[in-house]
């Protein structure tokens, strides 16, 4: 089984935002929710990098671990995925998330939190895979047709990376090597306990 | 002639530039590093604990890419906030019980009289109750949160769990306003008999009138009430303030700010609970002749002599009666 991750090379990412619609178009996320997006920091100044960043599919998943439903599962695929049908949208797993992936529609009580809506690696819930109820809660399942997620099967420069964690991770290295630079797998410590050396 | 030097300071001229350049090229080639002034993951944890930036879709929240801080939130909510509820709550718990087995119930030394007077007037008890009916509802809403998961969930099961825990919320998030009224009415209408005196101090050394056996003097309030008093309003204003924090994301603070307001919200809220199991032991089973105050709003007599001497003296006093009022009391 694959253990599935995402790596965004920040080297090469040009804050096109083309991710973020891909995503947003793919699962038709409503209004006011994104499950992706593209932070740049140092914005404007020397040294400035773009990362593009959803769940990270976290090991251990810190939101899993703090819900108080115990809705969040981690897949066979090391996908982490909820049920929404379980989910009573708490906010507890925004508050231990490193990156900031859950969602809320603002519903429910005072409009304030209605259930968590997160990336879900194009790989839908716990529905029958491409069932209608799957689609409409958590959008498409690439993954059970054989695709990978497409935020990074349409990068336009490659630099957001999906799919199995020793393949990107070596296809990262080799990148690094051959330019003779990289800043590094953002996130990967925090999310995966581990770093890519280049 | 002139040709020809000319010629040849353009021969030398040439040949020193192409060593100029061959000389220099080969450092441009190879050095060319774009990460070498790059901002930089890990130094960016570390200075800053967090690496923030600028998005440009219009959820400007979503510019914190990442906060590793959520790792420590976890540790808190999973392992310290257990020890601290389990050991503020059973502990009490405990304590009342061996209290309870040691001392029994505390008697009305001089039995009744038979004559009443008015403790609390129907309004301190429509607002006492409606404060404990939210705050019980609240506290089991808030322990599910927490003690939910371990306690409940294996045999209740998924959906049954879930079920109950969106009412819950509910619950928890429509109470809290009746709630919140409950302890500014308290704090408004019985801060006049709560300001600290020198007679808590006399009081307290005496262990009052459940730990010790004698019956210090008090007034409407004594030196305990007067902590549960204190505790219900700077602990019920705390938990209203963090728990709106939470209720209403990103209206007050960040992130931090709602983990922060999570662990002060839990904490206040599991030592709450604890102080008012042992408020309800005391009003209930702990002391004859108590609950009656809250119950039907008078008290017997010699009840309030025993625990509020210098109270029944005011009361006396303003009434102009030397003796007490007889049954039925009047709303004054």
């Amino acid at each position: 089984m694959a253990r599935m991750k995402f790596l965004c090379d920040a080297d090469r990412c040009i804050e096109c935002n083309a991710c973020v619609t891909a995503c947003k178009n793919e699962h038709e996320v409503p209004w006011g929710i994104n499950r992706r997006r593209v932070v740049t920091i140092n914005d404007g100044k020397p040294g400035e990098r773009s990362v593009s960043m959803a769940c990270m599919h976290c090991t251990d998943a810190p939101c899993a671990a703090v819900c108080p439903v115990n809705c969040i599962y981690t897949t066979a695929d090391g996908v982490v995925l909820h049920s929404k049908d379980l989910c009573i949208g708490c906010g507890y797993c925004f508050y231990a998330c490193p990156f900031g992936a859950p969602q809320y529609p603002k519903v429910g009580n005072f409009g304030s939190r209605g259930k968590m809506d997160k990336c879900t690696f194009c790989a839908g819930g716990p529905e029958a895979d491409g069932s209608k109820a799957e689609y409409e809660k958590y959008g498409a399942n690439r993954l059970a047709e054989g695709k990978l997620p497409l935020c990074a099967e349409m990068c336009s420069t490659k630099s957001l990376l999906a799919g199995d964690g020793e393949i990107i991770a070596q296809i990262y290295k080799e990148r690094v090597m051959k330019r003779g630079y990289g800043s590094g797998a953002w996130g990967w410590k925090t999310a995966y306990r581990e770093t890519i050396e280049s | 002639m002139v040709c020809l030097a000319r010629f040849a300071r353009l021969l030398i001229g040439t040949g020193v530039l192409l060593l100029l350049i061959s000389a220099a090229s080969p450092s441009i080639a190879q050095q060319v590093n774009p990460t070498a002034s790059s901002v930089k993951e890990q130094q960016l944890l570390q200075e800053l604990k967090r690496v923030q930036g600028r998005v440009s879709i219009p959820d400007q929240r979503s510019g914190v890419l990442e906060q590793p801080a959520g790792r420590e939130w976890r540790e808190f909510r999973n392992v310290t906030l257990h020890w601290i509820g389990g050991v503020a709550i059973l502990g009490m718990l405990a304590a009342l019980i061996i209290f309870y087995l040691s001392r029994g119930m505390v008697r009305l030394q001089s039995g009744r009289s038979g004559r009443t007077l008015v403790r609390f007037s129907s309004f301190e008890r429509f607002v006492h109750w409606m404060t404990a009916t939210c705050f019980i509802i609240l506290a089991l809403s808030g322990l599910n949160i927490t003690f939910g998961r371990t306690l409940l969930l294996p045999w209740m099961g998924h959906e049954a769990f879930s079920e109950w825990s969106q009412w819950a919320k509910y619950a928890h998030n429509y109470l809290s306003f009746p709630f919140t009224i409950g302890v500014v009415l308290i704090f408004l209408m019985w801060l006049a008999g709560n300001i600290p005196n020198k007679v808590d101090v006399d009081w307290v050394k005496r262990g009052g009138g459940i730990v010790g056996h004698d019956h210090p003097p008090a007034y409407r309030f004594n030196a305990g009430q007067k902590a549960i008093y204190w505790i219900v309003v700077i602990g019920g204003g705390l938990v209203a303030a963090t728990g709106y924090t939470l209720m209403f994301p990103f209206y007050l603070s960040g992130i931090e700010g709602m983990q922060l307001a999570q662990v002060v919200h839990s904490i206040v809220a599991m030592l709450f609970m604890a102080v008012m199991l042992a408020h309800i032991y005391i009003g209930t089973i702990g002391m004859e002749g108590a609950f009656e105050a809250m119950g039907s709003g008078t008290v017997d007599v010699n009840w309030a002599k025993e625990h509020h001497s210098l109270w029944l003296e005011e009361e006396n006093a303003r009434t102009g009666a030397n003796d007490a009022r007889t049954q039925p009391t009047a709303a004054e």
